[in-house]
Parts: structure tokens; C-alpha cells; sequence
């Protein structure tokens, strides 16, 4: 996906001859200053000042002057039990709700690509968790895990499975059940790159390999696969750092609870800058959690990678 | 291609499954919203609501300022989106036409973008804008949005501008046309559709942000509709279920609306975005 404009100029290079590039192009420096100076402005600025901030005692509403601390944040970051019980928490949320995400995208994406009858409305509808705002999923998440009035619990007594529990305050339940919702809610973003992917692949060599007589588990894992990999890899890079970065569900679902048991790296900083006013610690926090990230995610692409022969 | 009929009982079976996972909650908020008090408090919920009522609706807008929250939402989410198209739309063009170390870099940060999480930029975001005092305000709110859309815009858009024929453009410049025109009256026509999605796109995602609104609206009258729905549970995570699960269904719609609109070129903005990958 870096490679977003390889490839289409090579063979216009020589015949462009005929419309004199102007030195290194300043039409195009025109053409990309709008979007340029907001970018530099509100994005790599304030990245950078934010890294910044993790090495100073930055806090909100302080009259003295800012000083620089070194990596004193780090230091106290390193001992404070409370973040890593959160940073704990947070991979097991982006892995738990990262990987089934995929598998049942995986097979949605499949469905849809049948031509089955329910098809039309079954994209539909397989969109409308991506329609939604995350506000409005937690909130509705929230009435369907209601121990008195939500359907999950009234569902299980109709079977006969018990009374049902109070899942959101649960110690034991409240992770599991917000990550059912963070599957539930990032399925149709993947869904729909699986199944562009899936329309990519070639049919000529699906069918060839039918009248070949393999079967279904074999098309895929020889026709099917190697054309959707590059969009798996991606998508699942994705969904790995979006969920890792999540904070609207979590915190409108249990905005942490019980007892810190889904509070979220997000959560965790969110409070400490702009409950606590802690913002050089909080920034420290986002720094290794960029690192984290970055670290985990390099090691899943390289060995990925490195699984298949092809490119 | 021949399947056969017990394969396709499982096929049906399985997408069945899916849908009654994807739809139920949303179903059910439907039906919370127009139940009357006395059956959410009942012990045996029922699906169809056997009195229902608009009483929800009216004690929603009764409870909180849901028409302001609305008007602000729609304000920050229009704004964000016709100065995130435009200004997208000239990089996204250059990010596609052309190679080059600002191409690498443009490119670089819409990836890496996707990566940054939110705090290590909400807080410098927080103090810059406290200085320039645009903080609980809504064209605050509306640059941090523009500039939070755009790895997405300029994705989708530089996608478009591909399925655009560069020999069009070469014909206009052998026509004699300068550089402007051919960009104004021959591409930006043609990318029209491309930069419509774009833009609904974008309306969308500012339509149904929440963290940056929670920082940086402090006032129920600057807030817009997502921080305005978590007013409705309580400090002890206490809520009135009904006037909650009307109000979080009418903030649904307009995105429901919208995307039901460009469904079809989103799918094929990504596909478009991710053939070079």
C-alpha cells in the first residue's frame, strides 16, 4: 500500500519529453500547499510537540514555566503497575477483538461473493455497523447486555440457560463483552476490503482449477488466497493499531469498569491528561505506546511476510 | 458454477447467522426507543413493543439540548468536509501524477498518520488551540477534523484521479490548454463523483467523532450530538433506557442516510485506493 504511485510513469517518462518539466515542479508545490500546511500545521507539529512534552513536567493549569525532566516519565512509567495492567488489557483487546474480526470478515466476504439470494440486503446490512457512530454502538451494546431490559439475558432465560448476569459489571465478563462489540463493530471496514480483494481475484483460474477437480478448501488456499493476501496483511495491520487506539466503545460501554478491568491504554491516558492534568505523563504514555505498536506490528508484518514465497 | 444443494443449505444457513449478528442490536435499540416506561422496566423484554410510543422522543429533546447538538454536528461535519475535499483534492491529483520525494513523503504520512494514537496528539492539539483560543469552539473542532480526514481523502481521492486517463490531460496540453485549465475543466469533472464520495465520507466520520469533541467542547451549547448522548447515562452508569435509545436512533440516521448513498463507491474508492498495493 506505500507504493501508491509506482509503476504508472516509467513508460510516460520518455515521450513526456514533449512538455518540458519546469525543474522540480513547482505547479505541483502550488497544488499541495492547502493540504500541506494544515498536515505540517495539525499533525506533524503537534506530533512532534508531543513527543516533546514527554520529556517535561507539563501539566494543565500550572502557573510556573514548563522544565525539561528528561526521561523522568519513562522512569515512572516503568514502575507504574497501574499502566502496564492497562497496557496488558489493551493487547489483549486489539488481539482478541483483531483476530476474530478477521475470521468472521473472512467469511462474510466469502458469502457475499456467492451469488446467493439474500445478497443484496446482506451487504446492506453488513454496513450498518460502519454507518454507526461509536457512541450510538456502545450505547446500543449497552441496552442489549442490560441485565433487566436487554434481550441477551432475556434470550438466555427463554432457552433456559439461567438468569443471566450483569455482563458490563462483571469481573469476569466485562472484557469479553466489550470485545464481542469492538468485533461486531469493526467487522464491515474489513468485510468490504476482503471482499474487494475477493473481486479481484482472478475467476478464470478458479474455474480452471474446479475443472481440475479441487475442491473448495484447496481453491482457496491455492487460487484464493495468494491474490487476497496483500489486503489481509493489510487490513489485519490496520485493525491492529485502530483497535489498539480505540476509545469511544470502551469508554461509553464502561467507560473502563469494573474495577479497571477494561480500561483501555486510551482510557488510561485520556484520564491522566484531562482528569488529572498530567499532560507530560500522558504524553509519555503515548510515546511508548507508539513505540509498543510500531514494535509489535514490524515483528507481525516481517514474519508474515517472510511466511509466503510470493511477493 | 455447480454447488451442491447441501453446500448451499450451509451457505444460506451461515449468512443467515451473520445477519441476525449484525442486525439484532440495532433492532433492538428500535424497539427500546419506542417502549413506554413500564415495559423497560419489566422483567421479560419483549421485542415488539406492545404500547409503543413517541414519549421517548419528546423527553429526549426534553432532557438534553439535542437540536443545538445537532445543528453543531452538522456544522463541524459540513465544514470538515467541503475544506477537507478541497484542499485534498489538488494533493490528492499531484499524489498521483506524480513521483517524486513529495509524493514519498505525502504518502508516508498517510500511513504512518493511521498509527499516531490519538493522545500524543490531542494534548499539543489541546494546548495550541487553547493559545490561539479555539478551544470550545466549533471551527476548532472543525480544523482538527479536516486535518483528521484527510489520510483517508487523499487515499480515496488519489485513487480516483488514477482511473482518470493521463492521455485526457496530455491531449488538453497538446491542445495548447495550461496546466490550471486542463485540471479545472478537464480532470476535476470527471473526478466529481469521486470527490462527492469523498466528501460524504468525510462528512460521516465528523458526524460520528468523539474524542476530539469530548476534549475540546466544554460547554453543552458548543458540544456536539456524540457528547451529547453520553449525558444521557449518569455518573454511576445509570441511564434512562428510553429517552437514551431514542436519542442515539435519530443520531444514527443521518449517518445511515448518507453512507446508503455512496455504499457502493466507498467499496470501490478502497478497491481503487488498494490496486497498487
Amino acid at each position: 500500500m506505500t507504493s501508491v504511485t509506482e509503476s504508472r510513469r516509467p513508460a510516460r517518462r520518455a515521450p513526456g519529453a514533449d512538455r518540458p518539466r519546469r525543474g522540480p515542479d513547482h505547479g505541483a508545490w502550488f497544488l499541495v500547499l492547502p493540504a500541506l500546511i494544515p498536515i505540517l500545521v495539525l499533525s506533524v507539529g503537534p506530533l512532534l510537540y508531543g513527543i516533546m512534552l514527554a520529556f517535561t513536567d507539563a501539566q494543565s493549569g500550572r502557573t510556573e514555566p514548563t522544565r525539561w525532566i528528561g526521561t523522568l516519565n519513562f522512569q515512572d512509567l516503568m514502575h507504574d503497575t497501574l499502566f502496564w495492567e492497562s497496557f496488558r488489557i489493551g493487547l489483549v483487546w486489539a488481539v482478541g477483538v483483531t483476530v476474530p474480526q478477521f475470521l468472521l470478515a473472512l467469511g462474510l466476504a466469502l458469502l457475499l461473493n456467492q451469488n446467493l439470494r439474500l445478497r443484496w440486503p446482506a451487504r446492506a446490512l453488513a454496513i450498518i455497523p460502519w454507518a454507526m457512530p461509536e457512541v450510538v454502538v456502545g450505547i446500543m451494546w449497552r441496552l442489549v447486555y442490560n441485565p433487566d431490559a436487554g434481550i441477551l439475558n432475556e434470550t438466555l432465560r427463554d432457552f433456559g440457560l439461567g438468569d443471566g448476569r450483569d455482563w458490563l459489571s462483571g469481573l469476569a465478563t466485562a472484557l469479553p463483552a466489550v470485545i464481542v462489540v469492538g468485533v461486531w463493530a469493526g467487522m464491515p471496514q474489513t468485510t468490504v476490503a476482503l471482499l474487494a480483494g475477493l473481486q479481484n481475484t482472478p475467476r478464470e483460474l478458479h474455474e480452471a482449477a474446479a475443472v481440475d477437480g479441487a475442491g473448495a478448501w484447496r481453491r482457496f488456499r491455492t487460487v484464493t488466497w495468494p491474490a487476497l493476501r496483500p489486503i489481509a496483511l493489510a487490513i489485519t495491520a490496520l485493525n491492529l493499531i485502530w483497535n489498539f487506539n480505540s476509545f469511544a466503545l470502551v469508554y461509553v460501554l464502561t467507560n473502563g469498569g469494573p474495577g479497571g478491568r477494561t480500561r483501555l491504554p486510551m482510557l488510561f491516558a485520556y484520564e491522566e491528561a484531562f482528569r488529572y492534568g498530567q499532560f507530560g505523563y500522558a504524553a509519555a504514555m503515548g510515546c511508548v505506546m507508539v513505540a509498543v505498536i510500531s514494535i509489535l506490528l514490524a515483528v507481525f508484518l516481517v514474519g508474515r511476510l517472510r511466511g509466503g514465497d510470493e511477493a | 458454477m455447480r454447488t451442491s444443494t447441501g453446500a448451499r443449505v450451509g451457505q444460506y444457513a451461515a449468512l443467515l447467522a451473520y445477519l441476525v449478528f449484525l442486525a439484532f442490536p440495532f433492532l433492538w435499540l428500535i424497539s427500546t426507543a419506542f417502549k413506554p416506561p413500564q415495559e423497560l422496566a419489566s422483567l421479560h423484554p419483549t421485542w415488539i413493543p406492545e404500547n409503543p410510543t413517541l414519549d421517548n422522543f419528546r423527553q429526549a429533546f426534553d432532557e438534553q439540548p439535542l437540536l443545538r447538538a445537532a445543528l453543531n454536528s452538522l456544522l463541524a461535519a459540513l465544514a470538515a468536509a467541503v475544506v477537507a475535499v478541497v484542499i485534498a483534492t489538488p494533493m490528492a491529483y499531484v499524489m498521483a501524477r506524480h513521483r517524486g520525494r513529495l509524493t514519498k513523503a505525502a504518502t508516508g504520512w498517510v500511513v504512518v498518520s493511521q498509527a499516531f494514537p490519538f493522545v500524543l496528539l490531542i494534548i499539543p492539539l489541546f494546548l495550541v488551540l487553547k493559545n490561539l483560543r479555539l478551544i470550545n469552539s466549533v471551527p476548532g473542532l472543525v480544523m482538527v477534523y479536516v486535518v483528521w480526514s484527510l489520510p483517508f481523502a487523499l487515499w480515496m481521492l488519489a485513487g480516483y484521479v488514477r482511473a482518470v486517463p493521463a492521455e485526457l490531460e496530455e491531449a488538453a496540453a497538446v491542445d495548447g490548454a495550461g496546466r490550471l485549465r486542463i485540471l479545472v475543466s478537464v480532470t476535476a469533472p470527471l473526478l466529481a463523483p469521486g470527490i462527492v464520495a469523498t466528501a460524504m465520507f468525510a462528512f460521516i466520520t465528523a458526524w460520528n467523532e468523539f474524542f476530539f469533541a469530548l476534549v475540546l467542547l466544554k460547554t453543552p451549547e458548543k458540544q456536539t450530538l456524540p457528547v451529547i448522548l453520553t449525558h444521557f447515562i449518569g455518573a454511576e452508569g445509570v441511564a434512562d433506557l428510553g429517552p437514551l435509545a431514542a436519542a442515539a436512533f435519530l443520531a444514527t440516521l443521518p449517518s445511515l442516510v448518507v453512507f446508503s448513498l455512496i455504499q457502493r463507491r466507498i467499496t470501490g474508492g478502497m478497491l481503487a485506493g488498494a490496486v497498487k498495493s
